[in-house]
């Protein structure tokens, strides 16, 4: 699949309505800010004044490249999610944002019905367990054989599904995280740094620790156990797989869990930033930019773009944002990741594609 | 066997000789990989020229190169004394240059006949406006293609599935239909890359007579890439050896079957 | 015997070219646009036009143009409704610009700024395919989306970021606005629809239509036949985006009456017209009529009809209860015909045929 997925065409800049295109699309945008600003100005606003700000205030930079790395952190792990799924299923898993809401949502609702905290994530699990199963049986079984976009709708239905299931169950209000009680830490770290005072939230630390942990122990999964051998098996050629006696349905059960762990982890920490609630759902669509910057089936690419995402997106907003009206933070994402895509069509860690035919 | 032209159709048969295309010095790589290294050969116009090899030996990438899909790093291709460095692939379709796959590459989701028909689409002319409306000249423009499109159906035999979406075909028909798209771009050159590759032995003898009648009735130039010797030998006028990316014979099936290096590349050699 | 292709000579190239070459089916269309256009607004409620009818035509107009793009093209789109909002408020503007002009006519004219924008955010497609493409029509969703609320030159500096839409007649007749009845809305809708279907049908069945199916099928042997893939999907692009422009601008001119516009341009409804693509089916256009009818039909459906069954139901629950089934049907859709309602159409076309001799 990731060959049809990423044809590049030779030199795209060289094509010359590209090219106008892009020029024409360029001047509008510059033109749109121009007429909110004084014309003069406009140059020195967008190429001058916001490095200026950076290095007037470096205690605001950090914080912002802080805020973009805590998200950045999250958006890879839910990156991760689709990886992990991709890799061994070549499905691409729409429905990993919701997995993400429906988990949190789990632990929090049983908690509320009185399960102890702890003993709650292990219920949690063994829910996502169950959905790993059931989406096994359900839906990836029927559907093997079918060409990827049908696969990729049938993950819609599992999103639309799980929507319509989490709320039935839970409502549709937002939920505390029960972070205190998962012993998670609260509060601020106030650094004093380059002559100003930058807070590290504490939540956001044990965030960028767990997750580099769990980024760990995946990859030694993957290259060290038996299973991870015939994860990379599976999803280099299903009928390989197959002919070698390696079970399709075990391994996607094996895969849609992880990612499902993968997912009550992201759950837990991004409900413990804000709060739980299906508006995440929007927010996870983020992870598709990521995706793109990083390649479908890389891990560090999932990572490295995540960060890049975060970080990239937080400056922008912070900088630039407030030139063209604010709230910049909706798409910039996805306009980073296609301007990398018109230099690198293959991802930051793909290979170059050698079309046959 | 020599293919001569016979003049059966009125069709004026044009003279062997003059060269339609040639290669020069075609070097091309994958990052390390070199898949062609420096190979020159022409091909005249009218004849039936085959390009044999090992697996492996870089025939699939030589004719992407003549049509413009892959791009060599060195050399040069001269197309009816236009001589370029790059060849694209529209440009190469617009100068008539057509060809058939190694894996049938149809559109699995269209009939037999919009298969066809869309080797008509470079000479179809009529613009958006009239095809929206699709009466008076874009209707009297698709029923004059389709004429064409209807002969070149009885030609290869293929009336029954016309209207049949050709992913379930069987392969040979598949092929067949193949054929016939490329023969809708009226091209001057037609590249078969392995027309008979998995065919049975009816199926091959149907292959070689539409080649050979495509030859004689169009004098459309023929380049062909086969592993079958018995029919190379037959069909062909010239022979093109290649064997690791390099050329290692050139000339008549006489000739090249006699070539020390050629029996060494098939047979294997001593070291 | 009732539906059968014995006996009907095609003795022209022309007829064969038809789009329905058998006369049962254009007796067939004759039917369906003949309740369409006398038994629906004689016999059909004011809610029944209203709320069942003028959605399933906007839809099914905007799930065509989708399908132009997706199912004949190859080409997933998760943007649809920026490019429907894109008609919505060019429209507006339009008018505002424009009061003289007849309103159908700016709907048509909407669609082109539509197309415009389109075309831009299918520039990528050149370079990337499949679901990188999805990404990068999702940049267009939220890029827009964020315009439609950030730019107030686009509703007029409007203090609540709304529209109005004006009242705007022909002969005389409220076509737009609150003394519009349903049915002249319904009959604008029902115009433009079969208008631009015809031209849809035109294009996909014409030397565009095959383009576009080569490129989707095997784009790299399509490319060495000639087809220019950028023209092609950009072309693609244009015309899908022009559907959806209309569509949309009609959603808000015909439909809503107005209303926070930016709401309604969600990715929410991209989602939507997917789904009625997909269930529908993938590279046909009867397909995108059934699918929009399923999908826009179920939830008004279940709303009014399960309490109808004696099945107590809330607002919210029935909302949850349409989210899980319309999630349900989608899996089970997929499973039992991947190629949608349209096929399980020609399936039962072809057991009609040999009926009731199938041997």
């Amino acid at each position: 699949m990731s060959d049809i997925a990423t044809r590049p065409a030779p030199n795209l800049l060289a094509n010359p309505l590209v090219k106008a295109g892009l020029i024409f699309a360029a001047v509008i945008a510059a033109l749109a800010i121009g007429v909110r600003l004084d014309p003069t100005n406009t140059l020195y606003a967008i190429f001058v004044d916001p490095f200026q700000q950076m290095a007037q205030a470096p205690d605001l930079l950090v914080q912002t490249v802080w805020e973009g790395l805590v998200s950045g952190v999250l958006y890879a792990l839910i990156a991760l999610g689709f990886v992990l799924i991709f890799k061994a299923s070549g499905v691409f898993n729409f429905a990993q944002g919701i997995m993400v809401v429906f988990a949190a949502l789990t632990l929090v609702g049983l908690y509320e019905k009185g399960v102890p905290a702890f003993l709650a994530v292990i219920l949690t699990l063994g829910v996502m367990f169950a959905l790993a199963v059931t989406i096994e049986r359900v839906v990836l079984r029927p559907l093997v054989n079918q060409p990827d976009i049908i696969l990729f709708m049938a993950t819609f239905g599992i999103t639309y599904f799980l929507i319509g299931f989490g709320e039935a169950l839970f409502g549709g209000n937002p939920k505390q995280m029960i972070a205190e009680q998962l012993y998670l830490p609260k509060g601020a770290v106030d650094l004093q740094i380059l002559g100003g005072l930058v807070s590290l939230q504490k939540i956001d630390i044990a965030a960028a620790l767990i997750a580099s942990l769990m980024i760990a122990a995946l990859a030694a999964f993957f290259q060290y156990t038996r299973i991870g051998r015939a994860l990379r098996a599976v999803a280099d050629s299903h009928k390989a797989a197959l002919s070698v006696g390696i079970s399709l349905n075990q391994i996607w059960v094996i895969v849609w869990f992880t990612a499902g762990i993968v997912a009550l982890i992201t759950g837990i920490m991004w409900g413990a930033r804000s709060d739980v609630s299906f508006a995440l759902e929007i927010v996870a669509l983020k992870a598709l930019p990521v995706l793109i910057l990083g390649g479908f089936t890389s891990i560090p690419g999932a990572i490295v773009g995540g960060l890049i995402i975060g970080i990239g997106e937080k400056l922008g907003e912070f900088y630039w944002g407030p030139l063209i009206g604010g709230g910049i933070e909706s798409w910039l994402a996805y306009f980073i990741a296609l301007g990398f895509l018109l230099f690198r069509p293959q991802g930051l860690f793909g290979d170059k594609i050698i079309e046959r035919i | 066997m020599n293919a001569e032209p016979i003049n059966v159709t009125g069709v004026p048969v044009r003279d062997k000789g003059e060269v339609l295309l040639s290669v020069e010095n075609i070097s091309l790589r994958f990052g390390g990989v070199k898949a062609i290294t420096d190979v020159s050969f022409d091909i005249r116009k009218g004849e039936i020229r085959a390009i044999i090899g090992p697996n492996g030996a870089g025939k699939t990438s030589m004719l992407n190169c003549i049509n413009g899909f892959y791009q060599p790093q060195e050399g040069q291709i001269v197309f009816k004394g236009e001589r370029r460095a790059k060849m694209r692939p529209h440009r190469a379709a617009a100068g008539g240059i057509a060809r058939t796959f190694q894996n049938v590459a149809l559109f699995k989701g269209m009939s037999t006949l919009d298969n066809i028909m869309t080797g008509r689409t470079l000479k179809m002319k009529k613009g958006f406006f009239w095809q929206a409306l699709r009466h008076g000249p874009a209707m009297q423009e698709e029923i004059a293609h389709r004429r064409v499109v209807e002969d070149i159906i009885d030609f290869l035999q293929i009336e029954h599935i016309r209207k049949l979406p050709v992913g379930k075909l069987p392969y040979g028909l598949q092929k067949r239909v193949e054929l016939g798209r490329a023969l809708a771009m009226e091209p001057e050159l037609l590249l078969l890359d392995e027309p008979m590759a998995g065919m049975n032995l009816e199926e091959k003898e149907d292959m070689c007579r539409f080649i050979l009648d495509v030859n004689n009735q169009f004098g459309t130039t023929i380049a062909l890439i086969e592993h079958d010797m018995g029919v190379v030998m037959d069909l062909s006028d010239r022979v093109v050896v290649l064997e690791y990316g390099r050329k290692i014979a050139d000339g008549t099936p006489d000739e090249v079957k006699a070539n020390q290096k050629v029996i060494d590349a098939y047979l294997g050699v001593a070291h | 015997m009732l539906y059968r292709e014995a006996g009907q000579y095609k003795s022209t190239y022309s007829a064969d070219m038809a789009v329905f070459p058998l006369r049962e089916d254009r007796i067939g269309i004759a039917v369906i646009l003949g309740v369409a256009l006398v038994a629906i607004p004689f016999l059909g409620s004011d809610f029944f036009i209203a709320s069942v009818m003028i959605p399933f035509l906007i839809f099914s107009l905007a799930a065509v143009g989708l399908n132009i793009l997706t199912g004949y093209t190859g080409l997933i789109s998760l943007g649809t409704a920026a490019f429907m909002g894109v008609g919505a408020y060019s429209c507006y503007k339009l008018t505002t610009i424009f009061p003289g002009v007849n309103i159908i006519v700016l709907i048509l004219v909407s669609g082109l700024f539509s197309a415009g924008i389109g075309v831009l955010f299918g520039l990528p497609s050149l370079r990337i395919k499949g679901f990188y493409l999805a990404v990068a029509t999702l940049a267009a969703q939220f890029f827009l989306q964020w315009a439609f609320v950030r730019v107030p030159w686009l509703f007029n500096y409007n203090a609540s970021g709304a529209i109005e839409v004006p009242q705007r007649t022909l002969f005389d007749i409220p076509l737009t606005g609150a003394s519009a009845t349903p049915e002249t809305r319904y009959f604008v809708c029902l115009g433009l629809v079969v208008v631009l279907t015809w031209f849809a049908s035109n294009i996909v069945h014409g030397k565009l239509g095959r383009s576009w199916m080569a490129v989707r099928d095997m784009d790299i042997a399509a490319e060495l036949m000639g087809i220019k893939l950028l023209n092609a999907k950009l072309a693609a692009f244009a015309v899908s985006s022009y559907f959806c422009g209309v569509a949309g601008a009609m959603m808000i001119f015909l439909w809503y009456g107005g209303g926070e516009a930016a709401d309604v341009f969600s990715i929410r409804l991209s989602f939507n017209i997917l789904f009625m693509v997909i269930i529908g089916g993938l590279g046909s256009l009867i397909g995108s009529f059934f699918g929009a009818a399923f999908l826009s039909i179920l939830p008004t459906a279940l709303k009014f009809g399960l309490p109808a069954l004696g099945i107590p139901i809330q607002g919210a629950a029935a909302e949850h209860v349409t989210f899980m089934l319309v999630g349900a049907l989608i899996i089970i859709f997929l499973i039992v015909e991947p190629h949608g309602l349209a096929r399980l159409w020609q399936i039962g076309k072809q057991k009609l045929r040999t009926w009731p001799f199938p041997y």
